[in-house]
């Protein structure tokens, strides 16, 4: 059933290695050379891996299938563009300041294949180690957060707990003397800080491609075909592709992707926002979160003030959110920053979370043989995009999860295993 | 988005809290001690398990700065499209909706 042409990489764009020879050479010949990094294959009737979801996950799985599991025939079928998703619309923030026992080890995975991501794929995603610092306002905020430092620190995690002199030499800027939340202090996580987010998606297609992934683009997944209680095939608007696995990777879509296959899941889609400012000198040295409202806020390479809230708080695949959210965000900002007030809000822009109902994610088998299911990221998925590719790749590759993502469990909810860490959820009827 | 209210006329949706999808029902059974059967899994649907469909969408919406009334709210959830708007109280009486 399996072609075995698909090993062969036809065309092979993506030989060329990117270096500061090949930018010179490039450069000598007027950027005129420059080839596309993936093929734009016809899809086949059959491989041995399907991911359907082009999102950051659904490449990296892709990419670690092959490299990590020699897996020859693979595809990756996205409705749009790859990049077109959550990937390329989040506010780019990694870190692993994780407390649950479940979450540090896999969150701490993420962040050391990012610092290794750039060599091992041979793009450049800007991985920006800057730090990610959580603020406290109160006594009670500050013994969490040393709580949550020490867990990060039994498990290898870099933290620091800040006073508010220290945190005042980091980010002079921020208002210390509000009357209602002044800050105390804050909890570093060195090694947290930003990535560019299309590089990511971009750089994993490469990756993949250059490894045999088709990479098949405009090509929805519109049925899954169950045979005896096994997925043997996905229907496409671009023809069936028999598989004898598949793995969903459809970020806000999760739900309605499982139904094709008769799963109903503990998820509800809500849209999350995000905003910039116009361009100005550096302000924000690092990414700072709130810690008396939901708010955080980093500065881009361009210059642009990136800040981010709470989703809108009811269902929606719309991916554009209402007025009164963004009233919220701007009144956290400017009470964390004041002189946010004489910034201009160039854009704002909306994406399609999975809410899962403990915000915890799901990388899992299903009750249908061969369908395997990475969902529920809610609103921190693109910090897990290694290791969720990486562990899905290895639940698929291996019929079983890898003890990284034991706990991201489908049965959780049912078997009261519930992984107490809100990354906030969506609404269970819990009362 | 502006959710009209039967009360109060068409208002600014951050005046509403919402609770969800308004189609699940609380099952009669208490979950006592049943940790598999048909029990646990009328309790699953409840809590945990919704449809998430992307269009109309049934659900729970409190005037929380208004009138304090529940509402069920019919709503394109790909537009934001409201399509339909009645008093929950009515539904909970004629048995149509059991989630409260
Ligand atoms: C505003 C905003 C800010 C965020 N900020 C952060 C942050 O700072 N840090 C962080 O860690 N996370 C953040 N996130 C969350 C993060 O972006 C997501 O959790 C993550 O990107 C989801 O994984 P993905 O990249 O695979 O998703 P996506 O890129 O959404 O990929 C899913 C893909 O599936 C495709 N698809 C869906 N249905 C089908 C179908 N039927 N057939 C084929 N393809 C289909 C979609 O088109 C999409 O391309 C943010 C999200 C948003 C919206
Ligand atoms: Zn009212």
């Amino acid at each position: 059933m399996v072609l075995p042409s698909s090993h062969s990489r036809a065309g092979a764009v993506a030989d060329l290695r990117y270096s500061i020879l090949s930018l010179v050479a490039q450069s000598f010949r007027g950027n005129t050379a420059w080839r596309p990094v993936w093929r734009e294959p016809e899809p086949k009737p059959a491989y041995d891996v399907v991911i359907v979801g082009g999102g950051g996950h659904g490449l990296s799985t892709a990419y670690y299938l092959a490299k990590e599991h020699g897996i020859g025939s693979i595809a990756v079928v996205e409705k749009s563009w790859i990049g077109s998703g959550n990937v390329g619309r989040n506010t780019t923030v990694i870190r692993s300041n994780y407390l649950d026992h479940a979450n540090i080890p896999f969150y701490e995975w993420s962040l050391k294949l990012w610092e290794g991501l750039e060599q091992d794929i041979n793009y450049n995603a800007m991985v920006s180690q800057r730090g990610v610092l959580m603020l406290y306002h109160s006594d009670a905020q500050r013994d969490a957060l040393a709580r949550r430092g020490n867990a990060m620190r039994l498990n290898g995690v870099d933290a620091e707990l800040l006073d508010r002199d220290a945190v005042r030499r980091l980010v002079p800027i921020l208002d210390f003397d509000n009357a209602r939340f002044p800050i105390h202090g804050g909890l570093l996580q060195p090694r947290g800080g930003t990535v560019r987010h299309d590089a990511v998606a971009w750089g994993y297609a490469r990756a993949a491609d250059s490894r045999g992934v088709d990479i098949i683009q405009n090509c929805e997944v519109t049925g899954i075909t169950v045979e005896n209680g096994r997925a043997v095939a996905v229907e496409t608007t671009r023809g069936k592709l028999h598989a004898r696995k598949i793995g969903l990777a459809c970020a806000g879509n999760s739900s309605r992707v499982a139904a094709l296959a008769g799963l109903r899941l503990p998820i509800e889609s809500h849209v999350l926002q995000a905003y910039v400012s116009e361009g100005i000198k550096p302000l924000v040295p690092n990414v700072i979160t709130f810690g008396a409202g939901h708010f955080y806020i980093s500065q881009s390479d361009k210059g642009g003030l990136i800040f981010g809230g709470d989703i809108d708080g009811y269902n929606s695949y719309a991916q554009r959110g209402s007025t009164p959210m963004i009233e919220d965000v701007m009144e956290g900002g400017v009470s964390l920053i004041p002189t946010l007030s004489r910034l201009r809000m160039l854009r704002s822009w909306g994406g399609i979370m999975d809410m899962s109902m403990d915000g915890s994610p799901i990388i899992d088998k299903t009750p249908i043989e061969g369908l395997y299911l990475n969902a529920g990221w809610c609103i921190g998925g693109f910090k897990a995009t290694p290791a969720a590719g990486w562990c899905f790749a290895h639940t698929i590759a291996r019929d079983a999860p890898h003890e990284l993502n034991a706990a991201f469990r489908l049965d959780r909810f049912a078997a009261g295993h519930l992984i107490d860490e809100r990354g906030a959820g969506a609404q269970p009827n819990l009362q | 988005m502006r959710i009209p209210c039967p009360y109060c006329g068409e208002r600014g949706n951050a005046e509403y809290a919402y609770l969800g999808d308004a189609g699940v029902s609380r099952p009669q059974t208490p979950l006592g001690a049943a940790l598999e059967g048909a029990t646990l899994d009328a309790w699953m649907n409840y809590v945990y398990l919704r449809d998430n469909p992307a269009g109309a969408h049934r659900e729970l919406w409190y005037h929380a700065s208004g009138c304090r009334a529940w509402l069920i709210v019919t709503r394109n959830v790909s537009t934001h499209e409201i399509l339909n708007v009645e008093a929950a109280n009515g539904a909970i009486r004629d048995g149509r909706v059991g989630a409260l």
